[in-house]
């Protein structure tokens, strides 16, 4: 297991990814940032605080659980549903989903189902701590912390504080594969 | 979980998993587009050989919001009605591809026989056979509870009247013991079945002695249509002793709701006031009750079923 990142490398990307959504979108007005559970979750919690932080206004992250929308449900055992917390409207407005890893897209692509039917967002941005490649859909995201060019047998583990109790990090691990 | 065919079958994990997935799929009912497609391309075959309006559209909701193809078979007007047996009707569902099959039987333990014969493939739900059970009714009004009440253990409920004709009070006394919830039934000596010592309930001829220190009252619908002896003196006699008026209500607990699985008799079991009441969630639970049995259908449909892992 090497570490890749360690807590203050994610609280400075987290920082960059804040500021770059900022710099994108002028201001926060008409942003929702959706993190999807678990860990995109409380990343989503964390770049919101750091926009209240910067901006001075107050906003609020909510979650979008997207299994029921996913494309591998009838592969494995039934999952058990995360939460779903939209705090407000989503129309006419900038959603910037936040997830820990981005791998084959298909995650976002459950997303992106799953936002269409809770409204018609003006515009969708993906923020995404960690980029390891091997995507197997035509997505990207447009915020991205480190991107992390892997092989497809390692494991990336994003652990995070709040949901893992431990340090934060970002580690690469050989997978059994 | 393979099947639903009993409230007794469920583990707290089990019980605690419906109620949680289902405390998520409420919020699909109160989006613009209030569907999933989770469940498309499932077939789901709604069997009912016994009259009910609200668990079969409460099904039908349930199925069609998780976008799988429901089919509605009652045995009115069917070949059922022709004499047809239970296993060449299952044989020809089977024949049609349904993925599970909802049943309602006026026999007790036919949901069984189904989902234990080679005849079906598919995963087998009771909606309510014969005085025996109804699983579901007992999950959604467990998810109504623990709504209204929070946590279920220790919590006193209540459960008044017909309890020798309801498969209600049968799964509520079930699966609200496994939840940790000490369930008294209520009813007059002539309508509690035999063997009720063996339940995990106290029992009391008394109604009054028991408002007092009730989280919840369940009142059950006095089945007329299963009645073939007096139970009771007369229907007067049984709304004074056993039926909740405004008085009664009065005297519950401020926190204290009122529940009734429908349809409601008024002025039998149930005072029209009390049923308009603030305390009466009897409108919640058949909201609650869409959310529940989409959960129950995607827990059983929802994954890999055994086919397809192996």
């Amino acid at each position: 297991m090497s570490i890749v990142m360690d807590a203050t490398d994610i609280s400075r990307a987290l920082t960059r990814i804040t500021h770059e959504i900022l710099e994108r979108n002028r201001d926060a007005e008409g942003v929702v940032i959706l993190g999807i559970p678990t860990r995109g979750d409380e990343l989503a919690q964390r770049i919101a605080a750091k926009i209240t932080e910067v901006e001075g206004t107050e906003i609020r992250a909510g979650s979008l659980d997207v299994t029921l929308y996913r494309d591998d449900l009838r592969l494995k055992a039934p999952r058990a549903l995360l939460k779903t917390d939209v705090p407000e409207d989503i129309d006419d407005r900038v959603v910037v989903l936040v997830d820990d890893v981005l791998m084959s897209g298909r995650t976002i692509r459950a997303a992106l189902d799953a936002l269409s039917e809770l409204g018609r967002p003006r515009a969708v941005q993906l923020a995404v701590l960690v980029d390891r490649g091997h995507r197997e859909l035509p997505i990207r995201a447009d915020f991205v912390g480190k991107n992390l060019p892997t092989s497809k047998s390692e494991r990336v583990r994003v652990r995070l504080r709040e949901t893992d109790d431990t340090e934060d990090q970002v580690s690469i691990e050989e997978g059994a594969a | 979980m393979k099947h639903l065919l009993s409230a007794a079958d469920l583990t707290r994990e089990d019980a605690i998993t419906i109620l949680d997935t289902a405390e998520e799929l409420l919020g699909v009912a109160k989006r613009p587009i209030k569907k999933l497609p989770t469940l498309r391309g499932r077939t789901i075959v709604n069997l009912f050989f016994e009259d009910s309006t609200r668990t079969r559209i409460s099904f039908e909701a349930a199925a069609k919001r998780l976008s799988a193809d429901v089919i509605n078979f009652s045995a009115k007007g069917s070949s059922v009605s022709k004499g047809e047996s239970l296993k060449d009707t299952a044989l020809t569902l089977q024949a049609m591809g349904a993925d599970a099959v909802v049943i309602r039987h006026h026999a007790s333990g036919a949901p069984h026989r189904l989902a234990h014969s080679r005849w079906t493939r598919g995963a087998v739900v009771n909606a309510g056979d014969g005085t025996h059970e109804h699983p579901t009714q007992a999950l959604l009004d467990a998810f109504t509870m623990r709504s209204r009440l929070g946590d279920l253990a220790g919590k006193n409920v209540t459960i008044v009247g017909d309890v020798l004709h309801s498969r209600v009070a049968r799964s509520n006394a079930l699966l609200l013991d496994t939840l940790g919830a000490e369930v008294t039934l209520v009813a007059p000596p002539t309508l509690l079945p035999v063997g009720v010592e063996s339940w995990p309930v106290r029992t009391s001829y008394d109604l009054d002695a028991e408002v007092e220190k009730s989280d919840a009252v369940m009142m059950l619908r006095v089945q007329r249509e299963r009645m073939n002896a007096s139970f009771f003196p007369s229907a007067r006699e049984y709304s004074r002793r056993y039926g909740l008026d405004l008085a009664r209500m009065n005297r519950l607990p401020d926190h204290a709701i009122v529940m009734h699985p429908g349809p409601m008799n008024r002025g039998m079991e149930i005072n029209a006031d009390v049923a308009d009441s603030d305390r009466s969630v009897i409108v919640e639970q058949v909201t609650n009750g869409v959310a529940v049995r989409m959960a129950v259908l995607y827990l059983l449909l929802g994954g890999a079923t055994e086919e397809e892992t192996a």
